[in-house]
């Protein structure tokens, strides 16, 4: 994972509140075995018309989603299925951030195992953002993951919580798996005294 | 200091291998299943390490969600499922991982297999690449879908990194009426707190209605946790439980079986333990439940209005989305297809009560009505029933076993702007196929529905 620090980025209103994976990314997409190639597909079926060609209507198809990196979505983004492959899609598009005022858990910490940021505002913050959004198709933010805050051009503010390992991990790029490994000796030891019996193979 | 601790608590502590301060626990994983979807990416991250599966004696495949459901000892015509289904082959021959192949007769959706194995316990931790883990729950275990990301974590160490969730109790007291099963008791919740309702907390499901229910009906509850926003959905196992788990193929036996039996009767919440939050359902009081909407919170009782907007660009959306008439009840709304199945509602009381309506009538003309049974045992236990000649009799598809219409990613899905009512637990926009229009309900909501062919009651047929 490549280290997330500070960023700039334009930022792409979706004002839909309890946007479920399923919309991210259609689960006929997931057939794949791979990782990349999934940000065509992402919000497919919002995204292209019935004969495939690109809806007008939607945001990501206008000239404001060139070069934006952050996406400003409604309540309680990334409901439903546990697929890994909704934050594939979403940086495989070039986001980088997605800010609401709520994740559901699965999709946030998927988020954060691929380096892409989940960005947790207020209600009031979210709401200025998507009023900046819609005054100027332009608008953009810094995003400093160091200091956990997101900055708008004429200097205003809004701190975001992470905790603290995940906001070390992404700024290292750090691998969680060795964070892990690096406790096998407690593993083989828990494994010996506690673990309950179990066998898959008998 | 003795503190009375939650289910939760006692299965959270016993699993904590080591805990640094500021950063999240390496808990131990005790049961890893494992599907075709979203574990290829995950083997391969091993190989690109260059390691090995750790524990291939606590992992279980299967396949479940790319497979058709009829034919199943053909080749799969889609290619692109068919290289998937491949590729699980391969992993877990290269990493030893055992399999529930396509013609083994353990092979089904990966939830209704673990606990038909008996290989969902008490006590224990499962993860799997799949949100509806959480119907492990139901037997007291610690149950959570996870990412590809985490699959791999399992697959090396074992372990997890996890932090600790707030614990919610969810208490269901009174008993239903006739005609009022498991399914509803879950929508009603969900309508009641809302998709998001449970985010970071473990439901804890408690009272006499939950008591009541058969494992099945529990593992109906548990496996829509995950609708109402909580990662994991349990239930303190009890005499129901123990009695479903006896001679299963997996389960201990002998002195092993009655050790197991003294440990898991320590797990239900002390008296007096806390949760974070508990919320009520007056069981009594419900009327079978359905989805007009376009997630599984926008439910009402089968009898009240679809709502009106109100101003709610939600409410507005779905509407628009399902083409439906507010402040109307769906009864009556005709439906082009019903589907019976999913690791909700694809177990054996399930088709049992779908078969019971169904015996002696006709589906509707019109109407595609698709069952498809959970796993290959459940297969063989309807066929053996004649349950699968009631559904045949009635004009219903009978099929093999898999995620079928539910995912909609094997071909078995609605066409655009098709109306149905399913026993499954998503109606998000297009999840049954693209455009396609769902209504979440109970077995016997379906069973009625395909009688009538169009959205019914099915408390006049019992």
């Amino acid at each position: 994972m490549q280290p997330v620090k500070a960023f700039r980025g334009k930022v792409v209103p979706l004002p839909i509140n309890d946007i479920d994976t399923d919309q991210i990314i259609p689960a006929r997409f997931l057939k794949t075995i791979e990782k990349l190639g999934l940000g065509e597909n992402l919000f497919n079926d919002w995204r292209y018309l019935p004969d495939g060609t690109p809806n007008p209507e939607f945001v990501l198809n206008q000239p404001r989603a060139n070069g934006a990196s952050i996406l400003l979505a409604g309540d309680n983004f990334g409901c439903g299925s546990s697929r890994e492959h909704a934050p594939w899609a979403l940086l495989g598009f070039g986001l980088r951030a997605v800010i609401s005022t709520s994740f559901a858990d699965i999709f946030r910490n998927n988020c954060l195992k691929n380096g892409l940021l989940p960005i947790i505002v207020d209600v009031n913050t979210h709401q200025e953002l998507f009023d900046r959004t819609d005054a100027d198709p332009e608008f953009a933010v810094s995003v400093d993951l160091e200091t956990q805050s997101v900055e708008f051009l004429d200097g205003r503010t809004a701190s975001f919580p992470i905790d603290g390992f995940s906001r070390q991990c992404l700024l290292e790029g750090g691998d969680q798996l060795s964070y892990i490994q690096q406790r096998m000796a407690a593993i083989t030891a828990y494994e010996r005294v506690s673990a309950t019996p179990l066998d898959t193979l008998a | 200091m003795t503190t009375s601790r939650t289910l939760y608590d006692k299965v959270w502590d016993s699993h904590v291998v080591a805990h640094d301060s500021g950063a999240p626990a390496v808990l131990y994983i005790d049961l890893h299943l494992v599907h075709e979807v979203t574990s290829p990416q995950a083997f391969q991250g091993l190989r690109d390490r260059g390691i090995g599966v750790r524990r291939p004696d606590r992992t279980m495949a299967t396949m479940d969600h790319s497979i058709p459901t009829r034919n199943q000892a053909l080749p799969i015509i889609d290619p692109i499922a068919a290289k998937q289904v491949q590729q699980l082959r391969i992993n877990c021959g290269e990493f030893g991982v055992p399999l529930a192949d396509l013609g083994d007769d353990s092979q089904g959706i990966v939830h209704v297999i673990g606990p038909e194995l008996g290989l969902t316990r008490p006590g224990i931790t499962i993860v799997c690449g799949d949100s509806h883990t959480s119907t492990h729950g139901a037997f007291g275990a610690l149950a959570f879908g996870i990412g590809t990301t985490e699959v791999e974590h399992v697959l090396a160490t074992q372990c997890l990194l996890q932090d600790r969730s707030r614990t919610c109790e969810v208490r269901f007291d009174g008993l239903p009426a006739r005609g009022v099963v498991a399914k509803d008791l879950i929508l009603a919740l969900i309508a009641e707190i809302g998709i998001g309702g449970g985010t970071g907390s473990v439901f804890e499901y408690t009272g006499e209605a939950i008591r009541a229910l058969s494992m099945e009906g529990r593992m109906t509850v548990c496996n829509m946790s995950i609708e109402g926003g909580a990662r994991a959905g349990m239930i303190a196992p009890d005499e129901t439980t123990y009695e479903y788990l006896a001679g299963r193929p997996s389960s201990p036996s002998g002195a092993d079986w009655d050790a197991a039996v003294s440990r898991w009767k320590q797990l239900p919440s002390d008296d007096g333990a806390q949760y974070d939050r508990t919320v009520r359902v007056d069981a009594a009081s419900l009327e079978p439940m359905i989805t007009w909407g376009t997630n599984p919170g926008m439910g009402v009782p089968i009898t009240q209005p679809v709502p009106e907007p109100n101003g709610g660009s939600g409410v507005r959306k779905a509407l628009d989305y399902m083409q439906l008439e507010p402040g109307k009840p769906l009864l009556g709304q005709p439906v082009d297809v019903v589907f019976v199945g999913s690791c909700t509602n694809s177990r054996i009381s399930d088709l049992r009560q779908a078969a019971n309506l169904l015996k002696g009538r006709k589906v509707s003309s019109g109407v595609r009505m698709l069952v498809v049974p959970g796993s290959e045992q459940i297969r063989a236990q309807a066929e053996s029933e004649g349950l699968s000649e009631v559904f045949r009799m009635a004009g219903a598809d009978w099929r093999e076993a898999g995620c079928s219409m539910c995912i909609a990613m094997n071909g078995d899905q609605l066409d655009n702007g098709q109306y149905c009512v399913s026993t499954s637990n998503r109606n998000f926009e297009g999840r049954q196929g693209k455009g396609g229009r769902t209504f979440l309900a109970s077995p016997l909501t379906a069973a009625a529905t395909a009688i009538e062919g169009a959205v019914a009651d099915p408390r006049r047929y019992l």
